[in-house]
């Protein structure tokens, strides 16, 4: 069986980060994001975007998005739902990042996986309420229907939509594993290249889900905050009086790339990815056991692929989603992966700061790893003034903090129980 | 290492369980009828292929039932009668030795549509606190990984009609990651009035009110394509591990891949299938001569029926390879159809047999194609499958019979004689 470029071969190509886009809560772009995520300041508030009166949890983390502003053609702005509009422009601005012109890229061996929770959800739902005439019928009515609606029932469009942004023509797919998508995708997008399948590929994830059905969804379930009165401080992961996390939407898109295909044409390398793995709980749809033990799992193989000890960890980007449970089976689970050096190691949320959104959460704090160890700093974990003494870990509160990391962890923990861990280095501080 | 397929589970149009899917593709025996499952009289779409017969509480846990849409439950029937097949017992194996990696190209849409009525209608406090895990496009992997117990690795892929070969080759690569057993393949159902008018804007539906001649892939004439429910899960394990254990059936080898993407509409520039084709031929070490039947993606759209016509002539020469497309007979399945027809394409080189593009009379000769249209006797050695997306994505994947597999005898009860080869 021919080694070279086969679908399935272990990892062995390295992949490195070459570019990053991000639409974040707050205003878009990358700079803004990481002026966010390193003030200790939220950017979370009123939902706007409908009228949240009847709703449990009334607050989200919305992006300051205006998608002509963000070079978007009045075609785009009407084609694409919102979650696909982040992805455009996220892509763009990676590939700038990246120094990439998308007619310079070969196009069979440019890739693109992208990751989203819930599509096109927000589409979804508005062109429901026109068919159904406000869900008055349920034989729906086509003539209503809009043209491109398969596009947002069906998310394959997002990937497609960053495709032909980059003129790739590869393997493009997206990955939707609920909550984890954003990590999951990036690992495929690794995947990809270490097999040898591509040389460049454009990951992240993408989602826009502030929208009635998914506020609606999460009140159900009690998962999301109702501080309504005080959203700034809403979301506080491991804090003792967090009580869920506060919805959010976003994108980040990475050019990743083959280790030779960026040094010969003499690309900065931001970080390289370095181990990915991700497990199931097989427990229940949305509900954590507390012993954390797949999530550590998929720790432990993220870890073994880098071949990295527990000790060279120098920051732990958390999924810290603000829920009692969440925050409790991630704290055993880096106790059971991480043994002594959980203790010493800085672990925060940046949720905190940003909310969560979703499948794109994911990539975000893939970006947030990224440039930590580009600009040696630790984001901090906002809004976490008193400690929840059954959380005995370091968790960053308030303030960022200035340290080299050569080596970095995130995590992700989602419906469906899915768990799932990346290592990101310092690129050259690997062997 | 090879990653071969251990156990076949089916739901299909025309067959609930792999034997009757097989007996009745072969007798070309259609699923394609009226829309019975709403009325859609209102429609210009009145045909689906619908899966006959399917009473969820006979296959899921009762608990289950109102916490899941359809196509969760038809997924659910078809993982355990995968692992029946293959005779794969979850408690034999160790918890994160076991994977799931399926496709959707939809969640449990019926199931959310009925939450978003309840929405619109009622307020919010009327929605399902199942909605936000009942509809969701990761739900069926979810749902499977916690019936079975399996910890291990997780994929979902979405690309469409090419997701349900995409998944089948993530399923390849845990394998080769020495994750030893995944559930892989896809079930995809959304015939709900939701789920119908979200295509027929698209203008890629037939029209046509007659069950017999509304699909017709690769025909003069071709009209569109009808939309279905079902799909096939697949049992994915390395090759040795299989045989140690004492699988029962090794249907084939995961040969070959290779996924491309379509330029964008209106560049001109042409489409990259062909370069999926080579691509999953060069992967398995084939060549195109190796190739004993192709099961085609057969949109029904005769521009779509055309340019996968030229890549196939591209690979194989005019009329070089027998191709057949028996989704005529089940509609499109979306990421279920191309997992089906992967386990059609395995089932025909256990049988030496080749289902028929049923349905078709008058293939549009100008294609240059062998299209089946009668079930053929063939050696079948090699298949390769076929699967584009909606969008762009192309798909191709090259399953082989097993160096070891001890060969079963064609059956030729159902087999009509057909073309002369």
């Amino acid at each position: 069986m021919p080694s070279r470029s086969s679908p399935g071969a272990p990892m062995n190509r390295r992949v490195v980060i070459t570019g990053i886009g991000v639409v974040a809560p707050g205003d878009p772009g990358v700079k803004a994001f990481w002026e966010r995520v390193t003030s200790g300041s939220s950017a979370t508030r009123p939902i706007s975007f409908f009228d949240p009166a009847p709703y449990r949890s009334r607050i989200a983390a919305e992006c300051d998005f205006d998608p002509v502003r963000e070079g978007l053609s009045a075609q785009e702005v009407r084609r694409l739902d919102r979650a696909a509009q982040f992805a455009v422009v996220c892509a763009r601005e990676a590939l700038a990042d990246a120094g990439l012109d998308p007619d310079d890229l070969p196009s069979e061996r440019t890739g693109v996986s992208l990751g989203s929770a819930v599509g096109c959800t927000t589409k979804l739902e508005w062109e429901y309420a026109v068919v159904s005439d406000a869900g008055r019928l349920w034989e729906v009515d086509h003539t209503y229907a809009v043209p491109h609606l398969y596009d947002y029932f069906t998310p394959g469009s997002l990937a497609a939509e960053v495709a032909w942004v980059a003129g790739a023509e590869g393997p493009v797919t997206v990955v939707s594993a609920g909550c984890t998508s954003g990590l999951d995708a990036v690992g495929h997008g690794c995947e990809l290249i270490g097999e040898g399948s591509a040389d460049v590929v454009i990951a992240g994830g993408t989602d826009a889900p502030i929208s009635p059905i998914t506020v609606a969804c999460f009140d159900a379930i009690l998962a999301t905050s109702n501080h309504n009165d005080d959203p700034e401080h809403a979301m506080r992961p491991f804090d003792r009086t967090r009580n869920g996390f506060v919805l959010a939407e976003g994108a980040a898109v990475l050019v990743l790339e083959e280790l030779g295909h960026a040094r010969r044409r003499g690309a900065r390398a931001i970080a390289e990815i370095t181990g990915f793995a991700n497990r199931s709980n097989a427990y229940h749809m949305t509900g954590l056991r507390t012993d954390g033990r797949e999530m550590a799992e998929a720790i432990r193989a993220a870890l073994a692929e880098a071949r990295l000890a527990p000790e060279a960890v120098g920051y732990v980007n958390a999924h810290g989603t603000g829920t009692k449970q969440n925050d409790r089976h991630e704290t055993a689970a880096f106790k059971a992966a991480l043994g002594p050096h959980a203790y010493d190691v800085p672990i925060s949320s940046i949720k905190s700061m940003i909310g969560h959104s979703l499948g794109a959460i994911g990539s975000i704090e893939i970006a947030a790893c990224a440039l930590a160890i580009e600009h040696g700093v630790v984001p901090p974990t906002a809004n976490l003034h008193e400690p929840d003494p059954e959380l005995d870990l370091d968790y960053v509160p308030l303030t960022a903090r200035e340290k080299r990391l050569d080596a970095v962890l995130t995590v992700g923990s989602g419906f469906g129980g899915f768990q799932s861990a990346m290592v990101l280095q310092r690129p050259g501080a690997v062997a | 290492m090879s990653a071969v397929v251990t156990g076949i589970g089916v739901v299909a149009p025309n067959g609930l369980g792999t034997a009757e899917f097989w007996r009745r593709t072969l007798d070309g025996e259609s699923g394609i009828g009226p829309i019975t499952r709403f009325d859609a009289s209102r429609y210009p779409v009145r045909l689906a292929g619908e899966v006959p017969g399917f009473t969820a509480a006979d296959h899921v846990p009762g608990r289950l039932v109102p916490q899941t849409d359809r196509g969760t439950q038809l997924a659910l029937a078809a993982t355990d009668w995968a692992l029946e097949d293959a005779d794969a017992h979850p408690g034999d194996f160790g918890d994160f030795d076991m994977g799931v990696a399926t496709a959707a190209s939809a969640g449990g849409f019926e199931f959310g549509q009925r939450e978003l009525q309840n929405l619109w209608r009622l307020g919010p406090r009327h929605v399902s606190a199942y909605q936000s895990f009942a509809w969701f496009y990761a739900v069926n992997a979810g749902q499977i990984s916690i019936r079975h117990g399996m910890r291990g690795p997780i994929g979902i892929n979405v690309s469409e009609q090419a997701g349900g070969l995409d998944a089948v080759a993530q399923a390849r690569r845990l394998v080769r990651k020495r994750t030893a057993l995944v559930v892989t393949g896809a079930v995809d159902a959304s015939l709900c009035p939701w789920g119908l008018v979200a295509q027929i804007p698209g203008g890629r539906l037939s029209t046509s009110g007659d069950p017999g001649a509304a699909y017709l892939p690769f025909a003069a004439g071709a009209r569109g394509h009808l939309p279905g429910e079902g799909g096939a899960i697949l049992i994915v394990e390395d090759a040795d591990h299989a045989r140690r254990r004492g699988a029962p059936h090794l249907y084939g080898e995961i040969a070959g891949y290779r996924a491309t993407f379509d330029p964008a509409p209106r560049t001109g520039r042409p489409s990259r299938l062909a370069s999926a084709v080579r691509g999953a031929l060069d992967d398995a070490g084939m060549a195109a001569g190796d190739i004993d039947v192709v099961f085609a993606d057969g949109a029904g759209v005769p521009e779509l029926d055309r340019a996968e016509a030229e890549a196939l002539a591209e690979v194989f020469g005019r009329c070089g390879v027998p191709v057949t497309a028996p989704k005529s007979m089940t509609g499109r399945l979306n990421a279920g159809g191309a997992a089906l027809d992967l386990a059609a394409a395995l089932l025909s080189i256990r049988d030496g047999v080749i289902p028929p593009t049923a349905g078709v009379v008058q293939p549009d000769e100008s294609y240059g194609l062998d299209l089946v249209t009668r079930t053929r006797r063939a050696t079948v050695g090699a298949a390769l499958v076929l699967a584009r997306g909606y969008g762009g994505f192309n798909a191709a994947m090259v399953v082989r019979r097993c160096p070891q597999a001890a060969p079963r005898p064609a059956r030729a009860a159902a087999i009509t004689q057909g073309e002369g080869t």
